[in-house]
């Protein structure tokens, strides 16, 4: 079974079309990763979807790094 | 044949112009869901694709029950496949002069005829999101733009319709996903044989081209716009009304 670093981080690559090599823990979705708002949300509803849990829209805004979403997803399962 | 492989969900395939629709996309290749309201009329849908040796089936779906969008999405999903077609063509009519509009003729046909676009478009749309390819065409109707007396519930769902679908073609147009309008004009369905002679008579006044449209005539146009070649097509209302009205 894999940690939850490296599900999210799976899981950021693939909705990001970015590649694993560039996926740091202090990565900004937004601002390292080139995410634009819809991406955001997909890759919110894939961590929904991946961990069985939701993630409130007000929860979800905080989410601006690999980190934050690592932290949401062990605080919350 | 160009839609070969990919799922199309139409709502209110029964008859009429949905009916039209379901054969038109499965003609393209498409294994077409076409939805309908009893159990009846889905397996209609069902036995008319399947003499044309057609992919697809009907199911039952009411459009105006969220439950039931869920249940229907997660039974074509199973049975079909993500749907990266989505055809909104179900509606009804419940027609009075403002002044004697009932509530629920007002709620109901709101419910039916824009909401059920907002949760089915809802529905779809990761699907299509992750496919990186999408069609959303929904039916309105010329009176959207012209309005047309007795239909202020009706004209005001459909004109919520196409704002709705230019709001949804600026969200999803950088994920390969267009959002269209179809807005027939006078087309010979059961909704326009409820028309008594005399307003019969004065339509045939207005439409340039003499004649009540075929449902073909829409669903030529909607394939259209679910082929590979529509996909610099979004935000568009596409008028398929004999000249009667040109926006």
């Amino acid at each position: 079974m894999s940690t939850v670093e490296e599900r999210v981080k799976k899981i950021v690559c693939e909705q990001l079309g970015v590649k694993e090599s560039e996926v740091q823990n202090t990565s900004s979705f937004v601002e390292d990763l080139g995410a634009d708002s819809l991406d955001t949300v997909e890759l919110v509803m894939a961590l929904e979807e991946e961990f069985e849990t939701e993630i409130p829209d007000e929860e979800a805004e905080k989410l601006a790094s690999v980190q934050d979403a690592i932290d949401y997803i062990v605080a919350h399962t | 044949m160009s839609l070969e492989g990919k799922t199309a969900l139409v709502t209110g395939a029964t008859r009429g112009i949905g009916k039209a629709i379901a054969r038109a996309l499965a003609d393209q290749g498409a294994t077409v869901v076409g939805t309908a309201t009893s159990a009846a009329g889905a397996e209609s849908i069902s036995a008319d694709l399947k003499a044309m040796d057609a992919k697809g089936f009907g199911i039952v779906m009411n459009v105006a029950d969220p439950d039931s969008i869920e249940a229907g999405l997660k039974e074509v999903n199973e049975k079909a496949g993500v749907p990266v077609i989505l055809v909104n063509n179900a509606g009804i009519t419940r027609d009075n002069l403002l002044m004697r509009l009932k509530d629920d003729d007002w709620s109901s046909v709101i419910e039916t005829n824009l909401s059920s676009v907002y949760r089915t478009s809802k529905a779809v749309l990761r699907g299509m999101a992750k496919a990186r390819w999408g069609r959303v065409i929904n039916i309105s109707s010329v009176v959207a733009g012209m309005g047309n007396p007795g239909q202020a519930n009706y004209c005001a769902a459909k004109a919520g319709v196409e704002g709705f679908t230019r709001s949804l073609a600026k969200e999803m147009s950088n994920r390969g996903i267009t959002a269209n309008c179809v807005a027939p004009g006078f087309i010979d369905t059961d909704m326009t044989r409820k028309l008594d002679d005399k307003q019969r008579e004065a339509m045939m006044e207005v439409i340039p081209a003499g004649r009540l449209g075929e449902p073909e005539e829409v669903a030529a146009v909607v394939a259209f716009l679910a082929s590979e070649a529509a996909g610099y097509v979004t935000g568009e209302t596409i008028h398929v009304n004999g000249g009667m009205y040109m926006g």
